[in-house]
């Protein structure tokens, strides 16, 4: 079929390398014990290793595929027993064997085109086996759906093999979950027992390509479908199969064996659901596994209508698609997962893909810079600006360049080249890097950049090998690292000075509603500890930063806290329209020095204002006295600001109350992102000259317009934070939590970034929170672990396949102790000139970090309806494009989607239902321009999880299981009502607790008796001495762990008022505010790209 | 003559006045031709031991236009009751309160021992006194040092309820906050910005926010108060604090670059003083007191710029319009005193350092206001230290020596008019029917302001006779009167007024003139001609003061000179006339108005302080006073003359400002020899000590105190005393003179000697000089 095409187009890779090459073998061939992992996923990695089976140890080749085939059918039968055989990762198998069954009979059913096209893919694959091509994948991909729920599920219970009794699990997927230890989700029994039979031929189906036929399209088969689909449940699972895309539901939804033998449930929302024009062919990766058990058919009765609806092409736009059918993003991130994740991500190989960024996986850098640093849209580019824009994939990389690592990556190597300084390009500037060729012996070096010949001074000359590598290319960082660190010279130093370690002055509001909420006195009791733990270079004994404190309501008072000083002393500066700091000597200060007088200070603060009465405050002098003070001390430094009211006392930068929601939806929206008056755009613009960066605490009681507040936090590389209607006892571990994370992250100060690429390309464009003065250089007055700059390129000329291309982001920062250095990272592209190279080397969450920021800088310029509608319309450029030129020949009304992009509807749906873009009712200004900004900055993993939010079943798998279950989507049908779930999504997290949750477990959980004891709203849970207490608080500081911000923790209960808040989050259903759900705008999408193609 | 003299002394002591003229002549004409115009000195707040001031309050003309006060000279019916005011003749009602009224029984007011009389006033709440110190923190340390400790000492001699305040300023101006604990407070201002009064008052948070909450609830009688002492406070309440405050004053941190001055905010500060008190306390009696350290080098008022190698204006500067900021400084301090007059507050200045610090530009400051003006090398001197506690000595009541916001009205009888005033005031512009049309000094008004004043501060006050000649003739034996209201805040914070009532005669110039030339005051007459010429001289150029000066003695010397026309040698001036030519000759060499030598700084310091003391103190700074020491005799006065200075001699001159002691060639030999560590020479060393206790005593009377020089016949400090010694010999006449006696001074200027044979040859030849 149209299916699975995508494949083969390919061009041989001289080496496998893209990223699957990459981890296949390893996984397989080099680490047997991984496989455990692997395994599961027969689903997918079946179909791939089927061909690669015979080349474990790496050569991939063609033989080797077609001899897999038979053996993997081979082992469909008895596909438990083989896995326990291979133990070691050859799980693949089992799946593959599916893939060749599958194609078969879909073939048969439906035209025979399909068939061909598989058969031929698979030969064509092999070639490439190692690289599991897009195609490939959804080829298994489908097969597996098709196969049933079968396949996929396996994957995801990777462990479950050994016991997996399918009919448990069939009837009732939740239940199963106990059985299979980890992995709720009951799907992997079925697919061990007992579909054998049913599934191989199911699996024949898939096409690499997830594609969705529409009923109407399918004109022709829709007749079979109708008709076959139910038989086909009965039994027919194979025939059924036949129509790749279409049968693929009916599979899923029993695999034969279980259909046959129980559930009867299932069996018929498996109708509807299947009947729904539009069903993913979809390798089965996603959604087979889950969708079965749950109720899909039932609630969907309107499938059926639209699978009735065959004649008119698209008579309705088709409504209802089997939720389960469509792609899954837990699938793929949980296949992601286990394929990927335990394999260390070696970077040494041109365009490799790296795992997802939901995927926990070690890097080794081997020459270029860490996905931590660098994560691409596209890891192969079009050779030509034609092909890119018919592509219309946009190429963007998000740099992270000061990124953390986890402990066991060892951060960069910091080269000193003294007096010299770091070697760089003549022409055009680059840095020394593992790809700068040597020539003529040594004496010179090629720039691989911009080809210029350089002479290689005599200090750095040795002598190259027979390869023409230098002998010491190892034993330099900057020969063979991606990503490294030089040492900066005077000359990369403001004023031609080595710098001064920065300074963190903090600026506490203490008009009325800070001193009310009780801010000013936790902060000051806070701040009294956490000025211990500022942030230290490697070893330092203490950390050579000095802090300076500034308090103010309408007018501003400094301290003088000089050690020598008996006590603290204030000056007030009422002279806000002409800022100025008061003194010099004895307001910046070394903590431990003068800690005596701090502790008086800030001992005194809160009582100095506890009976104020000023309500009126100001804010851009504020900003201005920190960086005039800064100035004055001549360093770099941030700003800690905590701020609580719009800016109405009469000073440059008072803002007025402009909230208007009758603005939303109308031209004028833009405005209410917009900041109210250029003063602070100028502002930020001479922080940045003084490498002042401001990060912002807001404790706002209403509107206190953060689209103008952000500004200058926004445009030095500051954070904002923000707590609606701050009370400490609800709030206090959440500030305090961010508070002492933002001051102890190591901070790199006055920062430039340049990014260099091949010529060829060019950086054109940049989102973050940083200010540029020119068109190439990223100016930030600060930059720490958790920013984050997407930058765009474009073609400005050729690029060629042989040289790939490459990117250099170099940062040039003073780092906290003081010290002046550059911070290279390289990143190899490879170049296409074939359109399936890239897609099938995309990254669907880069992308959406992309597409998000871009579209929020939209908002400030366009009606958001515009930015919206151009959103959809690039999304469909690029599917369609894909489907004109990759995919296999199909019917129109079938969706397809690329294997790496099969999710980019779901995420970029959640992009367009984000408050920013489709605010509902509770939306208030002020959020959306915080999300915006907060957006601006994230990385990919942030926006990933942002946009989706993980929901976890917390009762599903054992107690003593301490790990993270398996998310599932984020539906309110997902939910069941027996179970307690955490929802996060970075910023909030949730606790649902369902209406008939056991009461031991409430009683377990919530220390009160029952459902309806539990305090709605709740947010910190009782300290109890149970397992499941343990677990559940466990899980709660393990998700707040890995994300930046602390998340407050609000319990939900079913059927609560509150509940309407939580349900915001369900990104995948239809939202209150009018966002469609992931189906309909799955069909919308459908709609549009064939609008496009016709 | 002695009567005279008696009479004038009397008057002196009496009233505090010295008129030039003691008996006026009757007509207008008469009086311009009498030369010296008629003018007094007078003394508002002349120590009085033997007058209580009576508690109740003064009995009024009740016509709107004189509202004159019961005095001596007023005719009275005691028995119906009426007065006739002596200045415009109503008849007046005596009030209730004086209904017992009889010849026996009279009110101090009408007894003619009374002619000087302080009522205390018992309306209104007293305010507290209010010392606001502004200090420069840009010293060295030790002077910063000094300069805190005599402001510690300060605190303990001022009353408890005194309220202080305390601003400093360097680069920037803080105003400090003095009522809070555990923490000092402070408010800052930027140095380089020109603030208005109500912006300062706004930053300050003095003025009372527009709270919309006021009608829900009555005014809260405590917000006032606490607003405004928070800079404000009690001694008594925050002494301590202020102490330590004042202890922790560090200098101004920040850093001078090699080849600059400090950057000094003297001109805002000051504005911000002025701001604060008009918005706290205005027309309260209140003290700022500026302690600076070097020229305002930035923002408003700056004087120099902070380059080094650009020195501080010079005369030769000035005369040469060289002097860039002058003109602008100098408006804004004109500005601020202005304002500060207008509150009835006063600023002094210390300035202590060796270099200029633009006391030219800030002595409007002092002048306007009554403050004092006190000029030294360092902070770390007895000079300061002792001047600046002599500010807060106390009166036999345990009174301090000072008071504010004083007016002072003028009223004449009908044949006078007031011309002006010269001294620390400024005008009140009130117009009445004796203001004249001719100003001089400070005219155009019959009440000035005298914001600060001190038991010895003296104003000259100038009249203008307006009797046409036949008009009303005066009758034989008429007098006029001239009364003079001084309404001030005591320093014990009550409201006083003391009133000086006077009279003279009227003579006819034809047919009494020896009466008027017995009665002339010479003391009195040059002091007034020299006020009216340093006047002059803040406006004109030097050299043309000089030559109205010389006009005028010899239009004096014309009309009172005996002599032959044509015939200098038979000039001859009576006795009351006889010094006033001396005074002249050493007034022409005076600081007043020569400024070569000094600089414009040092003019103005020498100015303001002979505008402002009572004539014995004038005639000190006009002709400086030489004492002669030897084993002769006992010390004498000697001639102010280079014969004077003998080789055997000890001289102590006394020129005011200076107090020197200067040995002779033999005596400085002797005492280099050790003669007076013998003790067979004890004599010699009483004869080296005497000087020395009676210096010591000026030293210790005097404000400000002098600047004490010790020196001996050829040492580089003897300057002081040969440049005010008359040159009658000098390297010119040495020979034709004899080697008798004296010293010869190394000058070109003319000797009294010369100066008198000009002045003879002048007087009586024909040529006139117009005017």
């Amino acid at each position: 079929m149209n299916v699975n095409q995508s494949a083969p187009p390919v061009p041989p890779f001289g080496q496998p390398q893209p990223v699957y090459a990459g981890y296949h073998q390893s996984s397989y061939g080099g680490q047997p014990g991984s496989t455990a992992a692997p395994t599961p996923y027969g689903a997918y990695n079946g179909p791939v290793p089927g061909y690669q089976q015979t080349p474990p140890p790496g050569v991939s080749r063609a033989p080797a595929s077609s001899g897999a085939p038979p053996a993997s059918t081979a082992q469909g039968p008895c596909g438990q027993t083989a896995y326990g055989q291979f133990g070691q990762g050859d799980v693949q198998n089992g799946p593959s064997s599916g893939v060749q069954m599958q194609r078969l009979p879909g073939s048969q059913p439906f035209a025979s085109a399909p068939l061909a096209p598989v058969v031929s893919q698979p030969a064509v694959l092999q070639p490439y086996g190692p690289p599991p091509t897009s195609a490939q994948v959804t080829a298994q991909l489908a097969g597996m759906q098709i196969s049933g729920a079968v396949a996929p599920a396996p994957p995801a219970s990777g462990l479950g093999y050994g016991p997996p009794t399918s009919l448990a699990s069939a009837s009732g997927s939740f239940p199963n979950s106990g059985l299979y230890g980890s992995y709720p989700q009951g799907q992997a029994p079925p697919l061990g027992q007992g579909h054998p039979g049913a599934q191989p031929p199911q699996r024949s189906v898939p096409p690499q390509a997830s594609s969705f036929t529409s009923p109407a399209s399918g004109g022709p088969r829709m007749p079979s479908m109708t008709g076959p689909l139910l038989p086909g449940q009965s039994f027919g699972g194979p025939p059924v199969s036949q129509p790749n895309h279409v049968s693929s539901p009916p599979p899923q939804a029993l695999p034969p064996g279980t259909q046959m033998t129980g559930p009867p449930g299932p069996p018929p929302p498996m109708h509807s659901s299947q009947q729904p024009g539009y069903q993913l062919q979809q390798n089965g990766s996603f959604g087979p596994a889950r969708g079965p058990q749950s109720n899909y058919g039932s609630p969907y009765p309107g499938a059926a209508t639209f699978g009735s609806q065959p004649g008119p092409p698209q008579p309705l736009p088709p409504k209802r698609l089997d939720p389960d059918a469509i792609p899954s993003p837990i699938q793929v991130i949980e296949d992601d997962r286990n394929n990927r994740g335990s394999e260390p991500f070696v970077t040494g190989v041109r365009g490799q893909v790296p795992p997802l960024v939901t995927t926990n996986f070690l890097v080794k850098d081997q020459g270029n810079a860490s996905p931590r640093y660098i994560r691409c849209t596209s890891y192969n580019i079009p050779c030509t600006s034609d092909m890119a824009k018919q592509a219309q994939v946009p190429l963007a990389a998000v740099i992270k360049p000061l990124a953390r690592l986890p402990p066991e990556e060892a951060s960069p190597y910091v080269v000193d080249h003294g007096e010299s300084g770091p070697l760089r390009c003549n022409r055009c500037k680059a840095y020394m890097c593992p790809f700068m060729q040597f020539v003529e012996g040594g004496r010179r070096f090629q720039c691989c950049f911009c080809s210029c010949i350089n002479d290689v001074p005599p200090q750095y000359f040795q002598h190259l090998d027979h390869t023409g590598k230098r002998v010491d290319a190892y034993d330099r960082p900057e020969l063979s690292l991606g990503s490294y660190e030089f040492l900066a010279t005077v000359d990369y130093c403001k004023n031609n000075k080595f710098p001064i370690p920065p300074a963190f002055i903090f600026m506490i509001d203490v008009s009325y509603n800070a001193v009310r909420s009780g801010l000013v006195r936790l902060l000051c009791e806070e701040l009294k500890s956490l000025l211990d733990f500022l942030p230290r270079e490697g070893g330092a004994e203490e950390s050579a930063i000095r802090v300076g404190f500034v308090t103010y309501n309408k007018v501003l008072h400094f301290y003088n806290v000089k050690s020598s000083l008996a006590q603290p002393q204030m000056m007030v500066v009422s002279d806000v329209g002409d800022m100025f700091v008061p003194l010099l000597d004895g307001f910046l200060v070394n903590v431990s020095e003068s800690r005596a007088v701090i502790t008086s200070l800030l001992d005194q603060i809160p009582e100095m204002f506890a009976d104020t009465r000023e309500t009126e405050t100001v804010f851009a002098p504020v900003i201005q006295a920190g960086m005039e003070a800064l100035k004055a001390a001549e360093c770099a430094g941030k700003l800690f600001l905590f701020h609580t009211s719009l800016p109405i006392a009469e000073a440059p930068g008072k803002l007025k109350n402009r909230d208007d929601r009758k603005l939303i939806n109308t031209d004028k929206e833009k405005t209410l992102f917009q900041p109210q008056s250029g003063a602070y755009q100028t502002l930020a613009k001479e922080c940045v000259a003084q490498g002042c960066c401001v990060d912002l605490f807001l404790f706002p009681n209403q509107y206190v317009d953060v689209a103008t507040l952000s500004v200058v936090p926004q445009l030095t590389g500051g954070s904002v934070y923000k707590y609606a209607c701050f009370q400490v006892e609800n709030d206090q571990e959440r500030f305090l939590s961010d508070l002492r994370r933002d001051v102890q992250k190591v901070v790199g100060f006055d920062a430039v970034m340049r990014v260099r690429t091949s010529t060829g390309i060019r950086a054109v464009d940049f989102f973050g929170a940083f200010y540029m003065s020119n068109t190439t250089d990223v100016e930030l007055a600060g930059l720490d672990g958790d920013k984050t700059v997407t930058v765009e390129f474009k073609h400005d000329d050729r690029l060629n396949e042989e040289n790939g291309a490459l990117l250099q982001c170099a940062l040039l920062y003073t780092s906290c102790a003081g010290q002046r250095r550059l911070r290279i990272h390289n990143l190899a592209l490879n170049c296409c000139t074939q359109l399936a190279d890239l897609y099938r080397n995309c990254e669907t969450d880069t992308l959406i970090n992309y597409m998000a920021k871009f579209a929020y800088r939209g908002v400030l310029s366009s009606p958001v309806k515009t930015v919206r509608d151009t959103l959809i319309t690039q999304c469909a450029q690029i599917l369609a494009c894909y489907r004109k030129n990759c995919a296999s020949p199909s019917s129109a009304g079938q969706l397809i989607l690329p294997e790496c992009m099969k999710l980019l509807p779901v995420y970029l749906n959640c992009v367009l239902k984000s408050e920013v873009l489709q605010p509902g009712a509770e939306v208030t200004t002020d959020d959306r321009a915080y999300v915006r900004q907060l957006v601006t900055s994230m990385d990919v993993a942030e926006t990933n999880v942002f946009f989706y939010p993980r929901l976890l079943p917390l009762t599903k798998s054992p107690i003593e299981n301490t790990t993270e279950p398996p998310a599932v989507r984020a539906s309110e049908e997902r939910l069941s009502n027996g179970d307690i779930y955490l929802l996060e999504n970075g910023l909030n997290l949730f606790l649902w607790v369902g209406a008939s949750v056991q009461q031991g477990v409430v009683q377990s959980v919530f220390g009160v008796s029952s459902f309806s004891q539990i305090t709605s709203g709740l947010s910190v849970l009782p300290v109890l001495d149970n397992l499941l207490s343990k677990k559940v608080r466990g899980l709660i500081d393990g998700l707040r762990a890995q994300r930046s911000r602390y998340m407050k923790l609000i319990v939900v209960k079913q059927e609560d008022k509150l509940e309407m808040l939580f349900k915001h989050f369900l990104v995948e259903d239809k939202s209150l505010s009018g966002g469609a759900s992931y189906v309909d705008f799955l069909c919308h999408m459908h709609k549009e790209i064939r609008q496009l193609l016709s | 003559m002695a009567t005279y003299l008696e009479f004038i002394q009397q008057n002196e002591e009496r009233d505090g006045v010295r008129f030039s003229w003691n008996v006026w002549p009757s007509s207008r004409l008469e009086a311009t031709r009498m030369v010296v115009p008629l003018a007094c000195l007078l003394t508002p707040l002349k120590e009085r031991p033997d007058l209580p001031p009576v508690q109740y309050e003064p009995v009024l003309c009740s016509r709107p236009t004189c509202k004159a006060i019961l005095n001596p000279l007023c005719q009275v019916d005691y028995r119906a009751k009426l007065w006739a005011c002596n200045f415009c003749f109503q008849r007046n009602q005596f009030p209730p309160a004086y209904a017992g009224i009889s010849e026996v029984n009279q009110p101090a007011e009408l007894m003619p021992q009374f002619s000087t009389i302080e009522y205390v006033i018992q309306r209104g709440a007293p305010s507290p006194l209010i010392f606001l110190y502004v200090v420069d923190t840009c010293l060295e340390d030790d002077d910063l040092q000094a300069l805190k400790e005599s402001l510690q000492m300060s605190l303990s001699l001022l009353p408890p309820d005194a309220l202080v305040g305390l601003i400093t300023f360097g680069r920037m101006v803080q105003v400090h906050e003095l009522s809070c604990e555990g923490i000092s407070k402070s408010y800052v201002f930027r140095g380089t910005k020109d603030l208005t009064a109500k912006q300062i008052q706004d930053m300050l948070g003095l003025t009372k926010p527009a709270m919309p909450m006021q009608p829900v609830r009555p005014a809260q009688p405590q917000e006032r108060p606490s607003v405004s002492t928070r800079f404000l406070q009690p001694i008594h309440k925050i002494d301590m604090n202020l102490t330590d405050l004042l202890g922790e004053l560090q200098r101004d941190p920040w850093p001078v670059p090699q080849g600059k001055r400090p950057l000094r905010s003297t001109g805002v500060a000051l504005s911000i003083a002025v701001g604060l008190l008009e918005g706290t306390f205005p027309n309260t009696g209140a003290r700022i007191m500026l302690f600076t350290g070097g020229p305002p080098t930035q923002g408003p008022g700056m004087v120099v710029g902070d380059e080094l190698k650009v020195p501080i204006r010079s005369w030769h500067d000035i005369e040469k319009d060289n002097a860039r900021f002058m003109k602008k400084a100098t408006k804004h301090y004109e500005m601020l005193a202005n304002r500060t007059a207008a509150n009835g507050h006063c600023i002094d200045i210390y300035a202590c350092a060796l270099d200029q610090t633009g006391l030219l530009e800030m002595k409007c400051c002092p002048n306007l206001t009554g403050g004092y003006m006190v000029m030294g090398d360092s902070f770390n001197t007895s000079l300061f230290k002792q001047t600046f506690q002599r500010i807060f000595s106390k009166d036999f009541n345990g009174n301090f020596r000072m008071a504010f916001g004083a007016t002072l009205e003028v009223k004449t009888s009908r044949e006078l008019k007031v011309a002006g005033a010269i001294g620390p005031c400024v005008s009140l512009n009130v117009k009445g029917p004796c203001v004249s049309e001719n100003e001089l000094g400070v005219g155009g008004t019959s009440q000035w302001k005298i914001c600060g004043l001190d038991p010895t501060t003296t104003l000259g006050i100038y009249f203008e006779v307006v009797n046409q000649v036949a008009q009303p003739p005066i009758p034989q034996g008429g007098r006029g009167a001239i009364q003079f209201v001084t309404h001030y805040q005591h320093s014990s914070t009550q409201r006083r007024i003391r009133v000086t009532t006077v009279a003279r005669n009227w003579a006819d110039v034809q047919s009494q003139l020896k009466h008027i030339e017995a009665a002339f005051d010479q003391e009195a007459a040059a002091v007034l001609m020299a006020r009216l010429g340093v006047f002059r001289a803040e406006s004109e150029e030097g050299p043309d003061v000089l030559r109205w000066l010389d006009r005028q003695l010899i239009r004096l010397c014309q009309k009172f000179g005996q002599y032959n026309k044509e015939d200098p040698m038979s000039f001859r001036l009576s006795d009351s006339f006889s010094l006033y030519p001396q005074f002249m000759f050493h007034l022409r060499r005076s600081p007043f108005l020569q400024v070569f030598n000094n600089s414009p700084d040092e003019s103005s310091y020498y100015r303001h302080h002979f505008a402002r003391q009572d004539l014995t103190q004038s005639l000190i700074m006009i002709q400086p006073i030489l004492y002669s020491y030897s084993f002769h005799g006992p010390p004498e006065p000697v001639l102010l003359d280079s014969s004077s200075i003998l080789a055997d001699r000890i001289l102590l001159m006394d020129t005011f400002f200076q107090i020197v002691i200067y040995l002779g060639e033999t005596i400085a030999q002797w005492r280099k020899a050790g003669y007076q560590d013998m003790p067979e020479y004890e004599n010699f060393k009483h004869l080296l000590q005497a000087p020395l206790d009676d210096a010591q005593e000026i030293l210790q009377a005097r404000f400000p105190m002098p600047r004490y020089i010790h020196t001996e016949h050829g040492g580089s400090q003897a300057r002081f005393l040969l440049s005010k010694v008359n040159p009658s010999q000098t390297h010119n006449n040495l020979y034709a003179w004899g080697q008798e006696t004296g010293a010869p001074i190394l000058t070109d200027d003319v000797s009294l000697q010369v100066f008198m044979d000009h002045l003879k040859k002048l007087a009586v030849s024909k040529i006139m000089c117009s005017c």
